[in-house]
């Protein structure tokens, strides 16, 4: 994944190099995600790619920096409740509640980061969950939030007083653009001098200590922009369905991010796109069926595990690298 | 570049530069290091020697701060760093080395190397650039690897390295931060012969202008390289001085080199 400047003049110049691959998949994708909602439901298309950015806040995080948080419902609900609040009580527009949301989701990511970093390892995870826990009783205590009952009938609005969101095709238009524009800043960290330094925590923290990096601030940094993007997919995800709700802060909800970032591949930049694809789609149309879901997931994600250790994409890379 | 970095061509002097008083260190009931004072005299290789169990790693993770010590000071070209966080001590000129070998294994060997520039260079913050940017590292990276003899092996991931080829690329690593003193624990542990000898010419090679202190189990290599030595066992001092007083010394043969060594 990382994109050394360093070419290696070889053999595998005369076939197509993995650039024009990897720009051609790009182009491909694009397209398909531009015609998509001719053929499938906006809403279904737009559940998956507030999830996909979901996951990949979270693969931010776990996978270039190496930290499990298992507490990122609270950033993606939390954003969820901000926008709904902003958005139907004090009627700002869907642009300002979103913002809301995001800057409302970093500074929740900043006041638990800059506890939780102190700690390592599984104690680090376990210390973002009892936060998150935390989190998560005060919004079912907060008066805004309306515990059980959530906020409902949130207005998505009209954005910069030209969209309609209420159309849904419009509304997915606007979702795929906060998407891309969520995927570009995580692109552009992980293939940063910053990024650099960010794998470097990941592979060995006590040698980054002695090369004489803060490490805390480098995590901290990283806590704080996965939150925030955590919380861009949870505002967004309040729009689309207009309601944000308990669940959206429940530990269930970080678990399932987890599993969709760990389905689809830890530190790649499409993978945990790949597994929210993978597990909305099972969610989607086996709950119209008498298979309980959750066994089915459970299933696919053993056999995923025990077979693509790198998950989807981890699979992918492999044979499009193989001789 | 590299040359005018180099600490402003200090001549040896009789200042330590590495001075140490009272330094102890408890976990828990177990005294790991007790009461400890000695200076290191800069632009030379001291050797700090000892069985198994005698405090000389606890005593290195001190140094460099990733233990807090218990009670003592501990003062770095006369400034007190007792109190003061790993990395800064890092960035004042003091770079330890690890037992275990510790590259960043999913890098290549030039990333590795570059990273270690970033910092000094600059350019580690930077999250809305390319990696375009550190390109002008590359030439620097690449005159640290061939000074360590892995040029070569440049664009191979770190991991693939062997164990020999993964101490020189630290080695090559700890320069890039240019520092006034390097800690290196136990250099040669787990090397086989042939290395031994390379990274052995290696060490002496980068010590000329700076100072090194080394544990090392190899009493060889000690003689060779080394112009003072440390005995430490139970967590205290023992004895000190150049290596053929140490060898003669009655206290030393009692409790380390045993009294068939010759």
């Amino acid at each position: 994944m990382s994109n050394t400047t360093t070419h290696v003049p070889g053999p595998a110049q005369s076939l197509p190099s993995a650039r024009v691959l990897k720009l051609a998949a790009f182009a491909i994708l694009a397209v398909v995600l531009l015609v998509a909602p001719a053929v499938l439901y906006p809403v279904f298309l737009m559940k998956i790619l507030c999830f996909a950015l979901f996951a990949s806040a979270l693969n931010l995080l776990l996978g270039y920096t190496g930290l499990l948080s298992f507490g990122h419902a609270t950033f993606f609900g939390g954003g969820a409740y901000f926008t709904a609040y902003c958005v139907k009580i004090l009627d700002v527009g869907p642009l300002t509640g979103i913002l809301i949301g995001v800057g409302g989701a970093a500074v929740l990511g900043l006041a638990i980061g800059v506890i939780a970093i102190r700690r390592q390892g599984i104690y680090f995870a376990m210390t973002t969950l009892a936060l998150s826990q935390l989190a998560y009783f005060c919004f079912l205590r907060a008066p805004f939030t309306n515990a059980e009952d959530g906020i409902q009938n949130v207005p998505r609005g009209t954005l910069l007083g030209i969209f309609d969101l209420t159309d849904h095709v419009t509304m997915y238009f606007f979702v795929l653009t906060v998407f891309a524009i969520g995927m570009f800043t995580i692109w552009r960290i992980v293939t940063s001098p910053f990024g650099e330094v960010v794998k470097a925590i990941r592979e060995n923290e006590q040698r980054a200590i002695s090369l004489g990096y803060n490490v805390n601030r480098y995590k901290l940094s990283v806590f704080t922009v996965s939150a925030a993007l955590a919380g861009l997919a949870g505002s967004t995800k309040a729009l689309v369905f207009q309601i944000a709700t308990l669940t959206d802060v429940s530990w269930q909800m970080s678990g399932e991010a987890i599993l969709m970032a760990l389905l689809g591949g830890l530190g790649t930049l499409t993978g945990p796109a790949a597994g929210a694809t993978v597990i909305v789609t099972m969610q989607n149309y086996l709950a119209a069926t008498s298979v309980p879901v959750n066994v089915v997931i459970g299933v696919v994600f053993v056999i995923s595990v025990l077979l693509f250790r790198k998950g989807i994409v981890g699979v992918f890379q492999k044979f499009s690298k193989a001789p | 570049m590299i040359q005018e970095l180099v600490n402003d061509g200090q001549a040896v002097s009789d200042t330590p530069v590495l001075s140490v008083r009272g330094l102890c260190k408890s976990f828990g009931g177990f005294h790991a290091v007790k009461n400890v004072d000695v200076d290191f005299q800069p632009g030379q290789i001291h050797a700090l020697i000892g069985p198994n169990g005698a405090g000389k790693s606890t005593f290195f993770s001190l140094l460099s701060k990733f233990h807090e010590p218990t009670s003592g000071t501990i003062s770095l070209a006369g400034q007190d760093i007792t109190r003061i966080r790993p990395e800064k001590v890092v960035r004042m000129g003091m770079v330890r080395s690890f037992q275990i070998s510790a590259v960043f294994p999913e890098m290549t060997v030039l990333e590795n190397v570059r990273v270690a520039l970033q910092r000094r260079t600059g350019r580690d913050i930077q999250f809305w650039c390319g990696l375009g940017l550190l390109d002008s590292l590359r030439d620097e990276a690449m005159y640290l690897l061939d000074r360590v003899g892995i040029a070569d092996l440049a664009d191979k991931r770190a991991a693939d390295l062997s164990y020999g080829r993964k101490r020189t690329l630290e080695i090559a690593t700890t320069l890039a931060l240019d520092p006034k003193v390097i800690l290196l624990d136990e250099p040669m542990a787990g090397m086989a012969i042939e290395d031994i000898g390379m990274v052995s010419a290696l060490i002496k090679e980068i010590s000329q202008d700076r100072t090194t202190l080394m544990v090392e189990h190899n009493l060889n290599v000690v003689e060779d390289l080394c112009d003072t030595a440390t005995v430490l066992a139970r967590g205290e001092i023992v004895a000190k001085g150049t290596f053929s007083e140490i060898r003669n010394d009655s206290e030393v043969r009692r409790a380390y080199i045993g009294t068939d060594y010759d």
